[in-house]
């Protein structure tokens, strides 16, 4: 059969780039899939979209897309958005980024664009290691793990990034992984549709490296801890979300609320200035 | 097929599987995430050298979508068959 | 028209060349000397509508003014030396994407923390390459209040002309010194727009160039879908890994300012028709250079005066034609030593090259210079 089979998003796609250089069974794909499912059923204008990624494998996610992106330094996707999106308001702006690039390097920008609320939309792609460099330890990382830079383990407990974001000030906070695709799109379509800093972690599953460094020896192996691990609550504080690998990784929506957004305070503060009147 | 013929007369649905060959990097998330166990592995490569999932048991597929959900090389997905 | 001269700083009279030069977009942090531009920026643009934001820190601001570029916005920051190396990285973004942006460094004592408030002129190399890997890139150095408002405005033009980051320099005497300023209106002055692509996306390249070897850019939300990356790419903006794709990126990076370089260079030059010693001196410190040199000359001393106003790419032609008949110049500088090194690349045969580094952040009188000139040129 040689006629072009297409992907029903295929107009989502580079295809032109395609295939992806994501390892087999490497969960971005997936989160990508879920993306850009949330963007065609919400029938969002595509041109209206622009995705900034920093350095890592989910990075990698606007090379394989077609929407306006950038691919930018390591840990400074955010800010880049952040001027995006204060440039062209109209546009609604979303960044991928792995645990490494977005709560290491990129710490100190995804805390204040929470405490701004900064019309962002933040999808962390948590695979609990430094993938494309080779498999270094991550802020995220179980400290039982066993990593290139942490051969002797167990090393210094992990960010519950859920809680790091929520005490910021964010105002969406949720977390899921890449074995509920269907509930990581609704969320997706939830953040796209509001005002205001959105955060979703999403539980991934990195096969070639933390699965391997760490005795499961295929991707559905990984997946399937991922899926066991992940216990999904309603109704609770973002502070009593667990995140431990042996125990439980509390996956749901844990703050939802309606605030002021930077948008807003820009655009009060520009009729402060303009009521005021020219004095030079 | 007949069993779809008779399928699609007492108006169950049904569904077709499309793989694109070509992109599947036999990681076998879908095979293994599928419920009611319709995927399997062919025994033929694809360009790349990976052997790609193919649809087995058409009858069974319930047309949930995991498969196409999961799959991160969007070389998978599900078409229903209609009349 | 009064309310066009004002009588103020160079912090202040770079704020007004950006706001005519349509820049509405200023991400910043605080640091002296350069906090006034800062500050003064976050009363001006929300009255015209632009958006001001203190980012968290350097890096913040660096990467925010190109995510506004690259979405069509005119966009600049200022900081000085413990800032402006944390932006390195984020030049380097600026130069590789071809995003334009300005940065101001008002240039302040180090090395590391240093003294805040007190002048320099140690970065001069820096602003050349401070980031890692090869480019080229423009740096323009104003030596009044007046030229600090008209270089802002060419700043901007520059940028938006050769889609590259520019380095407007200043330090710490021009931040705080006082003089007159023309507020020249907007249809006094050129000012350039980034040129907007005009074929479809589907055959649209976001790195396709003209015979300058600059490209046309959309902005994002334009419709082009188009992809700024900052891993070697090609035509395409599409991250290729290979040697041939690499040997053209590093090449047209560089060319693209290279092969300009005359029409961006600027430089100022007095005496040199005759002039046996030319003193070569940048931003205000050329001022006192160019006052001794003007009362050696009224001794019937043959000395001349050279003033790179582009700091990069250096204006070696001019320099090497304004040494023509000089068989000594002398380098003056409030530092260590840093334009001296433009100075001897450029000037290679037979001529005597000096230098007179000035360590002290208090700036010298003519005659202090004076006596340092006298002893140089005799050595």
């Amino acid at each position: 059969m040689q006629e072009i089979v297409l992907h029903p998003l295929e107009k989502y796609l580079r295809s032109d780039r395609l295939p992806h250089t994501w390892c087999p069974g490497c969960g971005i794909g997936t989160v990508a899939q879920a993306f850009i499912r949330a963007v065609d059923e919400l029938k969002l204008d595509p041109s209206q979209i622009a995705i900034v990624s920093g350095i890592g494998c989910t990075g990698r996610i606007p090379l394989y897309l077609k929407f306006d992106g950038a691919h930018v330094l390591h840990g400074r996707a955010i800010p880049v958005a952040l001027g995006v999106k204060l440039a062209k308001p109209n546009l609604k702006v979303v960044v991928f980024g792995g645990d490494g690039d977005i709560l290491s390097i990129g710490g100190n920008h995804l805390i204040h664009a929470a405490r701004r609320n900064a019309d962002l939309v933040v999808i962390m792609v948590n695979n609990f290691i430094y993938g494309l460099t080779g498999g270094q330890v991550a802020p995220t990382t179980p400290k039982e793990a066993y990593t290139y830079t942490s051969p002797y383990n167990p090393d210094s407990k992990p960010f519950n990034a859920v809680q790091l974001v929520a005490a910021s000030g964010a105002t969406y906070v949720a977390r899921w992984s890449t074995a509920y695709p269907v509930l990581l799109k609704e969320s997706i379509k939830k953040a796209l549709t509001r005002r205001g800093f959105s955060f979703i972690e999403v539980i991934s599953q990195c096969p070639e490296i933390f699965g391997r460094l760490n005795g499961f020896k295929t991707p559905y192996d990984l997946l399937k801890k991922i899926k066991d691990v992940g216990i999904i609550r309603k109704n609770i504080s973002p502070f009593d979300t667990k995140y431990d690998w042996n125990n439980e990784i509390t996956l749901g929506e844990f703050v939802n609320k309606d605030e002021p957004t930077y948008l807003d305070y820009l655009n009060q503060i520009i009729e402060k200035a303009r009521g005021q009147g020219d004095k030079k | 097929m007949a069993l779809q013929q008779g399928a699609l007369q007492a108006g169950k649905r049904v569904f077709d599987v499309i793989v694109i060959r070509d992109r599947c990097k036999e990681c076998g998330l879908c095979i293994e995430m599928c419920p009611t166990k319709v995927l399997d592995r062919e025994n033929t490569y694809n360009v790349y050298g990976y052997r790609p999932t193919f649809l087995k048991n058409r009858d069974r597929c319930i047309g949930c979508k995991i498969c196409e959900n999961i799959c991160p090389e969007f070389a998978i997905f599900v078409k229903e068959v209609l009349k | 028209m009064t309310e066009n001269i004002l009588f103020t700083h160079g912090n202040q009279a770079v704020v007004e060349g950006a706001l005519v030069a349509g820049c509405r977009f200023y991400a910043g942090y605080p640091i002296t000397p350069s906090s006034e531009i800062a500050e003064e920026m976050s009363k001006r643009l929300p009255k015209l509508g632009g958006i001001y934001v203190q980012g968290e820190d350097e890096l913040a601001s660096i990467n925010m003014i190109i995510g506004a570029s690259m979405a069509g916005m005119k966009a600049m920051t200022a900081t000085s030396g413990p800032g402006y190396s944390l932006m390195q990285e984020g030049i380097g973004l600026a130069v590789a994407t071809e995003t334009p942006i300005v940065i101001v460094n008002v240039m302040r004592v180090g090395p590391s923390t240093g003294i805040a408030s007190k002048p320099w002129q140690g970065d001069i190399m820096q602003a050349r390459f401070g980031s890692h890997s090869d480019y080229e890139i423009i740096s323009l150095y104003p030596w009044s209040v007046q030229e600090a408002f008209d270089l802002t405005i060419e700043a901007f033009n520059l940028a938006e002309k050769y889609m590259t980051p520019i380095i407007l320099l200043s330090d710490g005497i021009l931040a705080r010194m006082r003089e007159k300023l023309y507020i020249r209106s907007p249809n006094e002055v050129e000012i350039i727009e980034r040129r907007k692509p005009n074929v479809a996306p589907e055959v649209y390249k976001p790195y396709a160039r003209d015979e300058n070897l600059v490209p046309t850019i959309a902005s994002f939300g334009d419709g082009y879908a188009i992809i700024r990356d900052s891993l070697t790419h090609d035509e395409r903006g599409y991250y290729l890994e290979k040697p041939e794709t690499q040997a053209h990126y590093v090449w047209v990076l560089n060319e693209k300012i290279k092969r300009n370089a005359e029409k961006i260079q600027k430089w100022d030059e007095k005496f040199t028709d005759d002039a046996e010693v030319v003193f070569i001196a940048a931003g205000p410190m050329a001022r006192i250079v160019l006052a001794m040199v003007k009362e050696a000359r009224s001794e019937g001393l043959k000395w001349g005066f050279f003033r790179p106003i582009t700091i990069w790419p250096f204006p070696e032609k001019q320099l090497n034609n304004a040494v023509r008949n000089a068989n000594n110049v002398i380098v003056v500088e409030m530092s260590y030593g840093k334009l001296i090194y433009p100075v001897r690349w450029t000037l290679r045969n037979n001529i005597r090259i000096g230098h007179i580094p000035w360590l002290s952040y208090v700036a010298p009188s003519p005659d202090e210079i004076r006596k340092l000139a006298e002893k140089e040129v005799m050595d």
